[in-house]
């Protein structure tokens, strides 16, 4: 067409300029991408050459898998972990099925109730609902006979704990699912006279099966790498989570709780791996422009489901209530006047109430700093341009720590931070490392939940902004910020409470001075004092309920400002 | 009629001969964008003039937002150079060109009220609050939102926001204004508004402006030149009288308004056998004799005529007619020694009254020679 092009000169392709806020954008991204890297990838490649390394820190290659494969009383915990898993998985996704199916298929009354008590299981630490297991069905349990000879120590203790424990993570997840259904589909099996169990198999459970496949990945994944319920009520029976922390506090075995740690990472890496993309199938059915499906009256679906759902909410308040009793008789079973003398943690090991405000300082700082960093990175990888290949990677290293289970990650701490040769060893023993073990061991749920944020926003924002030449942290401050707000505190609150409640990630690395109310419950445990771990597990759980509470008044607060503009 | 169509052809001329002369404003040389394998702009070369309106005109996937987003530096061309007021700024970042932008979605920040998403790119520019609030004054009552100051975007209909950031984007006086479908968005009624409102505050600043627009119609009422996009090329250039009467390529002649193609054969110069029809008529290209052609005219040209009462006069039957508001549009049939051909044909409800047209009526028709256009015929599995 023109000259240029009939010249025959090579074209030069040609190289964006890079603006000032893209720079700064990128490095942002680039910092906190370090970050993961120091604070995650680092760390599991201490771990992962540790394994290969005897007790001298010698290389030997895989001789201590060869021995791990060589000694059953180690191996078998694979397959223990492995039965406990799909089990617990089988159970809780078919009891959060129904009672989802309920919350969103019926008209039963207390909905909101119900859907409120289901996620209490979420405020508290694994320990607790083997606690309260051991009150009720214990050698001295007032259930004990329930079991009929049934020791409550073992697997079916586990199981039942772990239950309670993944219960409201599948009950959100099966509700998405069966909340987005299409109205119009089942408007269309009534109209061709479909049965009732006909229009279940072949319309609810198809558009479900997404979210219970998911489900169940989420259940397996919590499941085979908790730590808490098999610790306090596994009696002898081993799995992967438990021998992790057998090796390493117990025999002071580093190298054999790697091994433990690599084996432990397979199970969890793929599980990950398969529920990433099932969610993103799940996505594309979300997108479809469906008519939400509206329950009818039905006396005998309504008064079954009430039965059903109230049932499940009451042996979740029975165990957590019996844990709170515990907690307050003097002596169980035998002295049952209540008293406030379990409360007074300082004259039992475990760190006393100091543990407690530690705790709650953890918790404030991983909410406060977690969700500025996490929140900032999200923004970076999804409204910078250009960078690709980084943005890529950063995606990478966000999604990772979903599949590193919590115990990996603290014993890779121990090798990473505690080497005297690493520059920041000065952060091992402080409260500086719990705060940054625990954002990045929940970094991917809140990094996800701030990109959909993000991602709801209109793309052009930035780009009108641009053309203002308007700096980008002026759009971030004025604009991304205030319309995020909702998600922003959401992040805020799930980092507040799962920084309360965990164990397995930071049981390796508090110290002396920094020791941990969740930890407090596990060495109580430990050394008999159950009731002072259900006096400290439940003060947990009310602190987590005080942050919820604080969170649902901060967002109707919010709301109320907001509403003059959210309205759509 | 014959008069009248001369007239504006010339004046058509005029404007643009006006408007084109000096250097141009924008120059876009050999610009290739590719997206992996697809090449969504393929070495475009386009000039605009200061003061122009510029549509960009073409189906959904032509590349027209592509081209604006490359000049908006949104997304950076792989090949070419994009001059703005004697300055190559082909590869720099959208914040250091020079020009306001207004996105289909508006892009309104939805927690800031109407007066401070027009006062945006006002701040951090050395500008007192006070100039500031009376420049969004001023602006807001240009736009006629003068009583909307404080409420917010959601609060506004689309009409409304839609001018908020046509305010918005035209408060830091750019020397550029791009348009992204800006009206797509909109009902029929808004939209015909609008179409208007836009027009006459784009004539008032005199910003050179450029609208991308998948509208034909908004295309041809608004712009004073139409770029009309296919496949990632430009195939025309010209104003939308020129578009209309001289579409260049069979692509453009179908895209925008109506238009009748008839396989035939080029007999000599000036005329065309149109499968059995003779016709006179005035091709811009000589092709060669023999050649086989694309004959094409608009529904509207086909006049009713008493037998050989004017050149290239055919018989034709009325095979069905569809009622479009103010005109029929009828199917003809035309039978000739070579076989049968259906056009379609425009008729005012008036000339049907008059001559009391009806489906299965044997009728004559003309067609005058400066409205038919002969295309070479495409090659066997080329898209017509």
């Amino acid at each position: 067409m023109s000259e240029l092009s009939l010249s025959g000169a090579p074209v030069k392709p040609l190289k964006p300029k890079v603006s000032r806020d893209d720079w700064a954008m990128r490095g942002f991204m680039v910092m906190i991408g370090l970050y993961l890297l120091v604070t995650l990838a680092l760390p599991l490649y201490a771990m992962l050459s540790k394994s290969l390394e005897n007790r001298d820190g010698d290389f030997v290659g895989l001789a201590n898998y060869v021995e791990y494969f060589s000694t059953p009383a180690l191996f078998n915990s694979i397959g223990n972990s492995i039965t406990i898993s799909l089990v617990t998985t089988l159970i809780t996704v078919t009891l959060a099925f129904w009672f989802a199916y309920g919350l969103t298929r019926s008209c039963m009354p207390f909905k909101r109730t119900f859907r409120m008590l289901a996620m209490v299981p979420i405020l508290v630490p694994s320990l607790l609902p083997g606690i309260g297991l051991i009150y009720m069905f214990g050698n001295q349990g007032y259930m004990k006979e329930l079991l009929l000879g049934q020791s409550i120590y073992g697997p079916l203790g586990i199981v039942i704990a772990e239950v309670f424990f993944t219960f409201p993570h599948a009950l959100l997840i099966i509700m998405t699912a069966l909340s987005i259904a299409d109205g119009r589909l089942y408007e269309a099996a009534s109209a061709l006279r479909a049965s009732r169990s006909k229009v279940f198999r072949t319309v609810t459970l198809p558009g479900a099966r997404y979210g219970l496949i998911s489900a169940a990945f989420v259940v397996f994944t919590l499941v085979i790498t908790d730590f808490g319920a098999p610790k306090v009520i596994g009696g002898q029976y081993n799995v992967l989570a438990v021998d992790i922390y057998k090796q390493v506090i117990g025999q002071q075995n580093f190298s054999m709780g790697a091994v433990v740690s690599v084996i432990l990472l397979i199970p969890a890496i793929m599980a990950f791996a398969v529920d990433r993309r099932v969610q993103k199938k799940q996505v594309a059915l979300l997108s479809a422009r469906a008519v939400p499906y509206a329950p009818k009256r039905n006396r005998v679906l309504d008064v079954g489901m009430t039965l059903y759902c109230g049932a499940i909410i009451l042996i979740i308040l029975l165990i957590l209530g019996t844990c709170q009793y515990a907690a307050l008789v003097k002596f169980w079973p035998y002295n049952l006047e209540l008293g406030l003398q379990h409360y007074n943690f300082d004259i039992v090991d475990g760190g006393g109430w100091e543990a407690y405000g530690n705790s709650i300082r953890m918790a404030l700082w991983t909410a406060f700093v977690g969700t500025a960093v996490i929140f900032v990175g999200a923004y970076m990888v999804e409204k910078g341009r250009g960078f690709d290949e980084g943005r890529g990677l950063f995606q990478f290293f966000a999604m990772m720590p979903m599949a590193v289970p919590g115990m990996v990650l603290g014993l890779a701490y121990i090798f990473f931070f505690n080497n005297p040769d690493n520059p920041f060893n000065f952060l091992y023993g402080t409260m500086a490392i719990l705060v940054i073990c625990t954002i990045t061991h929940f970094y991917t749920v809140a990094h996800l939940t701030a990109m959909t944020a993000l991602k709801q926003m209109d793309k052009e924002f930035e780009a009108v902004s641009q053309s203002l030449k308007q700096p980008f942290y002026k759009t971030f401050f004025r604009v991304t910020v205030p319309v995020c707000s909702p998600a922003i505190l959401e992040i805020a609150v799930y980092l507040f409470v799962n920084a309360m409640t965990t164990v397995s990630a930071v049981v390796f690395i508090y110290g002396t001075s920094t020791q941990l109310a969740s930890v407090s419950v596990l060495n109580m445990d430990d050394a008999g004092d159950i009731a002072p771990a259900a006096a400290m597990g439940m003060m947990i759980f009310y602190t987590n309920a005080v942050a919820r509470l604080v969170h649902l008044g901060a967002s109707w607060l919010l709301e109320k400002r907001t509403q003059a503009w959210r309205v759509k | 009629m014959l008069d009248l169509m001369e007239k504006s052809d010339v004046t058509g001329v005029q404007q643009s001969a006006q408007n084109q002369t000096g250097v141009p404003y924008l120059t876009i040389r050999d610009l290739t964008k590719r997206f992996g394998e697809f090449v969504a702009l393929d070495s475009i070369d386009l000039e605009i003039f200061e003061g122009e309106f510029v549509c960009f005109l073409g189906p959904s996937g032509c590349g027209k937002t592509t081209l604006l987003r490359a000049i908006a530096g949104l997304d950076i061309q792989n090949e070419g150079s994009i001059d703005q007021a004697g300055r190559d700024v082909s590869v720099l970042p959208p914040a250091e060109r020079d020009f306001g932008i207004v996105f289909q979605s508006y892009a309104l920040f939805p927690n800031l009220t109407i007066h401070k998403n027009i006062a945006y790119g006002l701040e951090n520019k050395g500008t007192g609050r006070r100039d500031i609030d009376d420049k969004v004054a001023g602006l807001l009552e240009l736009v006629g939102l003068s009583a909307q100051a404080q409420k917010y975007p959601a609060q506004l209909s689309g009409g409304q926001q839609q001018r908020v950031a046509l305010a918005r984007a035209i408060a830091t006086r750019p020397g550029l204004l791009l348009l992204d479908e800006p009206l797509s968005a909109l009902d029929a009624k808004v939209r015909g508004h609008l179409r208007h409102e836009i027009k006459e505050l784009q004539r008032k600043l005199g910003v050179t402006t450029i609208m991308v627009t998948h509208d034909q119609e908004e295309a041809l009422t608004m712009a004073d030149r139409i770029v009309v996009m296919n496949h990632g090329v430009i195939e025309q250039v010209g104003t939308p009288f020129d578009i209309y009467r001289n579409p260049a390529s069979p692509f453009v002649a179908d895209f925008i308004g109506t238009m009748n193609f008839v396989p035939g054969t080029l007999q000599d110069s000036h005329r065309v056998d149109m499968q059995g029809v003779a016709l006179a008529c005035d091709p811009e290209k000589i092709y060669s004799d023999g050649q086989e052609v694309l004959v094409a005219f608009r529904p509207e040209d086909l006049v009713v005529c008493e037998r050989d009462e004017r050149e290239n006069c055919f018989a034709a039957t009325i095979l069905g007619m569809e009622f479009l508001g103010s005109f029929y549009r009828a199917d003809l049939e035309i039978v000739t020694g070579q076989g049968r051909f259906v056009v379609r044909a425009d008729f005012s409800i008036n000339l049907i009254r008059r001559e009391a047209l009806g489906v299965g009526q044997e009728i004559h028709v003309a067609l005058r020679t400066g409205v038919i256009s002969v295309y070479p015929a495409p090659q066997a599995g080329e898209q017509g």
